[in-house]
This record gives C-alpha cells, sequence and structure tokens, in this order.
C-alpha cells in the first residue's frame, strides 16, 4: 500500500509545481540559532516562520522549530544541539557561534544520524553541510557593475566596515581584486564606516576634501546613504554609489531616480537565507546527492527592480527575500556545476 | 541516581540518620537535581538511553571542574571572577600548543623551518605553559594574602589577562584538539555513561583530599578562621597558594575537558563559567564565606545547572524568558536552603 500512496502523492505533488516529494512528510527539521539581537537576525527568524509554517501546513515536513540560546555563547549553543539530538530531530539547521567550538557537538548530530546545515556562521567539522557567504565575490561584484557602467574608469572611494572583522577584509579584497582587473579604476581613498550610516557620513565628510573628482564609491553597505549625504553636503557631483540593501540607502535612491535618473546597483545578503538553509536540509533528507559546500546567492536589486523591493523593505530593515525549493534546486545545481 | 546515594552514603558516615536540618541542608543539592532529572525524563523519555544520558551530562564535566575550581576559592573566602576567562586560555592553549607544540600556533605559521625541530613540535611546550599557568595562580593567592587585596578585584583585572592572552594565543577560533584529549572524552565505558563515571569520580576525588585530608581541613579552616589556623602555626600564605594553585589545576582539568568536547579551540568559549562556577558552588551547598564548601555538592550543583539549561530547552520555552527562568531555579532551591538553615538555627 505503502508504494501506491507514495505514487499518489507524488503524482499530486507533480501536478501541484514538483515543489515537494512526499518523502520527507514525517521529517523534523530545527533550526538553532545562536543570535537575535539585531535586525537582520530577526528578519531571519521571521523569515524561518513564514516560510517552514507554511511547509509544515502543506505537510512538506513534520516539524520545523527555532531554537534560539539565551546568550551567544559557544558552550551554550553546544548544549542546546545536544538536546536537539535527543529530541530526535533528523536534521538540524545551524547558524553557529563559532565556526570551530561546535564541531564537537556537530560530530554527535551527525553520528546520531542527524543531518546538518550550517549556514551564515558556518561550522568546519566535515560532516556538516555549509551555505557560505562569498564575501570576496560581492566585492569584486561592485567593481564590475561599475566598469560596466563606467568604462572610462575613473577615480574610487572606498568604504570599509568595521576594521578587523573578517567580513570587512573580505569585501575589501574582493574590491581590491576588481580594480587590479580593470585598471582604468584607481582607488584614491578608503575610510572605515563601520557599517553604520552616521560614522560614514563623518568618515566621507573628512576625507573628500583632501580627494580628486570621484566617479564611484564601493561600500559594504549601512554606509551608502551616509556616503551620498557628505558628498551633498560637500557640493560635489554626485558619484555612482553602490548601497547595500538598507531601507534608508533604497529611499535615497529611489529618490534621486526619479528626480534625476540616478542609476546604481545595491547588494547584500538577504536575512531569508535561513529559507533556502531549511530547503537544502530537507532536498538532503529527500536522498539526493547535495554538494557539502555551497554558496548564498546575494541579494542583488537593479534599477529595474527598485520599487519592488523597497515596497518589500521595513523602514529600518533590510531588503529581503524568501527562498523557495526551486531556489534551493537551484544553488545546489550550481554548486554540482562548479 | 548513582551519584545521589553515593553521596548519601557518604555523608550517612559520620552523621546519625535522621531528618536534622544539616541532613537535609547536603541532601538539597542531591534532590534538585533528581527533580530535575525526572522532569527532563517525563518530557523527553528518549533522553532515559545510555546515549541520552551521555548527551544531557557531557557538558557537565568541564562545568563541574570548573566549579570544583571556584569551590577551593570559596573555600578561603575569595571569589574567583577569572575562571571563565582561564578556562578559554586552557582551551587555547590546549588546541594549539598541546596538540602541535610552538609551531602549533597559528602566529608562528610561516616561520617554522622544514622539517621543524622537535623542540618546536613537542606538545611539552603546551605542559610548560600550563604548569606555568597553575604557578600563575598560586603566586595570585600570596599576592592576595600578603598584600591583603580584595580577591575580586584582582581576578577581574586577571580576567582580562587570561582573555588577552587567550586570543594571542589563538587570534580566531580553530586548533585542535590532541587526539589522546578527544579519545578520552569520548571514552566508551559499558553500562554507565563516561560523563557520570567521569562526574563520580571528580566529586569522590575532590571529596577525599578536602573534606578527608588534614590539610584539607587547614584550607577549610583558613575560610572558617584565619587567626586560629595561623596560631597554630600554619602560613597563611602557603595555605591560600594552594588552594588558589588546586584552583588553577582544575581549571585546566576544566579547559581540558571542554576542548576534548569541542575537538576545537574558541578563545572566548567559556566566557560564561566565571558565573556558571559561582551559582554551581553556592547550589551545591557552599558558602561565600567560613570555609564551607561541599565539592560533592559542586558538582551537583554543576550538573543541576547544565541539566536545568536542557530542560528549558525541552520545554520549549521562548529563548527570551530562559536566562530568568533559570533564575528562578536558582532562587527556588537557594530559598530551600535558607528555610532549612532557619530551622538549623533554631535546634
Amino acid at each position: 500500500m505503502k508504494w501506491i500512496n507514495v505514487a499518489l502523492a507524488t503524482g499530486l505533488l507533480a501536478l501541484a509545481g514538483g515543489s515537494a516529494a512526499a518523502d520527507t512528510s514525517d521529517k523534523r527539521i530545527a533550526l538553532s540559532n545562536n543570535y537575535a539581537g539585531n535586525s537582520w537576525r530577526q528578519a531571519m527568524l521571521r523569515s524561518w516562520e513564514n516560510v517552514t509554517g507554511q511547509a509544515v501546513t502543506d505537510g512538506v515536513v513534520a516539524a520545523a522549530d527555532a531554537f534560539t540560546t539565551a546568550e551567544n555563547q559557544v558552550t551554550e549553543q553546544a548544549a542546546q544541539i545536544q538536546n536537539l539530538i535527543l529530541e530526535g530531530y533528523d536534521a538540524i539547521v545551524l547558524n553557529a557561534a563559532s565556526p570551530e567550538g561546535l564541531n564537537g557537538a556537530v560530530k554527535e548530530a551527525c553520528d546520531a544520524g542527524i543531518t546538518v546545515v550550517s549556514f551564515d556562521g558556518v561550522v568546519t567539522e566535515p560532516c556538516a553541510w555549509r551555505i557560505a557567504v562569498d564575501f570576496k565575490q560581492m566585492g569584486k561584484d561592485e567593481v564590475l557593475y561599475l566598469a560596466e557602467k563606467l568604462p572610462d574608469g575613473g577615480n574610487l572611494l572606498e568604504i570599509r566596515g568595521l576594521a578587523g572583522v573578517f567580513v570587512d577584509d573580505e569585501i575589501s579584497a574582493g574590491i581590491h581584486e576588481g580594480v587590479a582587473e580593470n585598471p582604468q579604476f584607481t582607488i584614491v581613498g578608503s575610510v572605515h564606516g563601520d557599517w553604520a550610516q552616521d560614522v560614514a557620513q563623518k568618515a566621507v565628510a573628512g576625507i573628500l576634501p583632501s580627494l580628486p573628482e570621484i566617479v564611484g564609491v564601493v561600500t559594504q553597505g549601512g554606509d551608502g546613504y551616509g556616503a551620498a549625504q557628505a558628498i551633498k553636503a560637500a557640493g560635489r557631483d554626485m558619484p555612482v554609489i553602490v548601497m547595500g540593501n538598507r531601507h534608508d540607502e533604497l529611499t535615497w535612491w529611489k529618490e534621486q531616480k526619479d528626480a534625476n535618473g540616478y542609476e546604481t546597483m545595491s547588494v547584500s545578503i538577504a536575512p531569508g537565507v535561513s529559507t533556502l538553509a531549511f530547503w537544502v536540509a530537507r532536498m538532503i533528507l529527500d536522498g539526493e546527492e547535495v554538494p557539502k559546500d555551497l554558496t548564498v546567492p546575494f541579494l542583488r536589486i537593479d534599477q529595474g527592480n527598485l520599487e519592488e523591493n523597497l515596497a518589500n523593505t521595513e523602514a529600518g530593515g533590510v531588503a529581503n527575500t524568501l527562498y523557495s525549493a526551486e531556489d534551493a534546486a537551484r544553488v545546489v545545481a550550481e554548486a554540482k556545476g562548479m | 541516581m548513582t551519584e545521589v546515594s553515593s553521596s548519601a552514603t557518604l555523608l550517612g558516615k559520620g552523621y546519625a540518620w535522621s531528618t536534622s536540618p544539616r541532613v537535609l541542608r547536603s541532601l538539597l543539592p542531591a534532590f534538585s537535581l533528581a527533580v530535575i532529572l525526572i522532569a527532563i525524563f517525563y518530557l523527553q523519555p528518549r533522553a532515559m538511553s545510555p546515549i541520552g544520558m551521555k548527551l544531557l551530562f557531557n557538558l557537565a564535566v568541564p562545568i563541574a571542574l570548573a566549579t570544583i575550581a571556584q569551590m577551593f576559592v570559596l573555600a578561603v573566602n575569595d571569589l574567583d571572577l577569572s575562571i571563565g576567562a582561564y578556562v578559554g586560555f586552557v582551551v587555547a592553549v590546549g588546541s594549539t600548543m598541546l596538540s602541535g607544540g610552538i609551531a602549533g600556533l597559528p602566529a608562528m605559521e610561516g616561520l617554522i623551518p622544514e622539517p621543524a625541530p622537535w623542540f618546536l613540535t613537542t606538545p611539552l611546550s603546551g605542559v610548560l605553559v600550563l604548569a606555568a599557568a597553575i604557578g600563575v595562580y598560586a603566586l595570585l593567592g600570596a599576592v592576595i594574602q600578603l598584600r591583603n587585596l580584595p580577591s575580586i578585584v584582582v581576578t577581574l583585572g586577571m580576567s582580562f589577562v587570561w582573555a588577552g592572552l587567550a586570543v594571542l594565543v589563538l587570534p580566531t577560533p580553530g586548533g585542535s584538539a590532541p587526539t589522546w584529549l578527544r579519545g578520552l572524552m569520548t571514552l566508551q565505558v559499558p553500562i554507565v555513561p563516561f560523563p557520570i563515571v567521569a562526574l563520580i569520580v571528580i566529586g569522590l576525588v575532590v571529596h577525599l583530599l578536602l573534606m578527608r585530608s588534614a590539610y584539607g581541613a587547614v584550607i577549610r579552616g583558613s575560610g572558617g578562621n584565619p587567626r586560629s589556623v595561623a596560631r597554630a602555626g600554619w602560613s597563611l600564605v602557603r595555605v591560600k597558594m594552594a588552594a588558589f594553585g588546586l584552583a588553577g589545576l582544575f581549571g585546566v582539568l576544566s579547559g581540558l575537558a571542554l576542548l576534548g568536547l569541542t575537538t576545537a579551540g574558541d578563545a572566548n568559549i567559556a566566557v560564561r563559567y566565571t558565573l556558571l562556577s559561582i551559582a554551581g558552588a553556592i547550589l551545591g551547598g557552599s558558602e561565600f564565606v567560613g570555609g564551607r564548601v561541599s565539592p560533592i555538592g559542586a558538582v551537583i550543583g554543576a550538573a543541576t545547572l547544565t541539566l536545568a539549561n536542557s530542560f528549558l530547552t525541552f520545554l520549549r520555552l521562548n529563548p527570551d524568558w530562559q536566562i530568568g527562568a533559570q533564575g528562578a531555579i536558582l532562587i527556588i532551591v537557594l530559598a530551600l536552603r535558607v528555610l532549612i538553615s532557619r530551622g538549623e538555627a533554631r535546634n
């Protein structure tokens, strides 16, 4: 009887668009999260709730519960993972407090036959899957966009993030790599904006008087609006400022676009990446072959889809996108192709 | 539980069995542990298996060792606010120098000639560093006694020193635990899961060391009445050095146990251990002053705190409430203790 049920269900689902197979309907997936104290993480948890709630209602999986540790501590999250093993989940989706410190707990989960998918804060334990962010490529993409838009090149101002943080080094390395490949550009100045509009505004205002004419500003997100304010206050021509998907940045871009046809692009990581990890975990539970290392696609906003993305972004927040099973399948297919 | 019965027999030795407040007080930690354990078994029957018990208790081992370290300091009327950072430092040293020698330090990458000479790769350097760290702990004890400094201030200062050293040794999470350590912490023991065996052994060994030996009585006595201990001809400086040195030793053991469980290091891995160790010791029947401590109680207290965390997860409590709920559990147990102590005072 069982195979008939499965065949029936598969047939029905194929009609419904093939978004889910029935094999995982009895599987339970848990989200282990180490921190919920900023807007990105809040949006990440909300995205998880929206997508997995629907998935549970549709019977794609039996349960998808989110667990956040009370304090952002490695030992607490290790204990949490052990408790999730005891609860008998089939997969644990993990945003880790430490890339190394949870390896023991992750290994225990793997040994208990649990699929572990880490994202954003990934773990190095070989038995787990990793959905990592290629920050370097993100920096490079900014320069590539400018190279396309400004073929003659010119001077660039770089706004960096918080000094000493891995993400800052990676994005900056990507930007410099892009500039090395496109010698028509020169980075004439570099300031730290700490991913905050007020800091960026002050830093840019400070360096502007010493700079020649600049055609573009490469940023790391959370700093584009501040840069625009500083440049406007200095009475300079507005260069192409690459944005970072923040609500204030997109709003400013929209105003400029309506007023004078200003063109740029915006790129960052969508908090909805948790939902991508959910679908990847489901694919693995479904028995599909998934490479251990996957890369998060960036959420890129261009001139054409600005309005649509701005409408979906709440004030003070970051542009978000919820991933679907098809998106996950595409990411996996890309990783296989590499 | 095995622990409960073992502590009961030990406690039963000295006193006649009665419901005297003193016995009640000694049994309170074991009672709290039993209540939480039963609640967990009720919520999650899967935990009632060898593998379940192993998962429930294995993170209690490093916490219990840190609690014992804290208890030695409490025994001489001091408080150690640096134990968490110190355990993090031990984890950092353990994951680098103890497995790969000086050449295992991330800072040395690229500076080591190929093939590396033996003195750069020997784990002995890690052993020496950890021994030196224990020495520093003993010295702190001497300084606190000689200069009459408040231990809270000294150890708070030291916590930044240890945290800084840990980051120097291991700037980014990484390294790897020595294989023997991983092997030890994942040891398979027949019937009883290894963490429970380890907890019982820790409790009993420290009990013999501190409660049944002559020098143990001196250490506790220096917390209860330092003047009379000094008059009896004991050097209070040496007593403090011994107590702090033992705290340093158990801090090292705690860090190594934690490293064996996590398999890789992170300098900030044990930040919470400072408060957990104090809470665990107090929960287990120790007092802030007066040299009144209980090693077996400390182990049980640490286990109770670890289980309380699991219990709250199994309850599916909103994480925002979890710290509060943990605090509530602590308050309930301590309130019970105050009630019993009042009964004791009346007798």
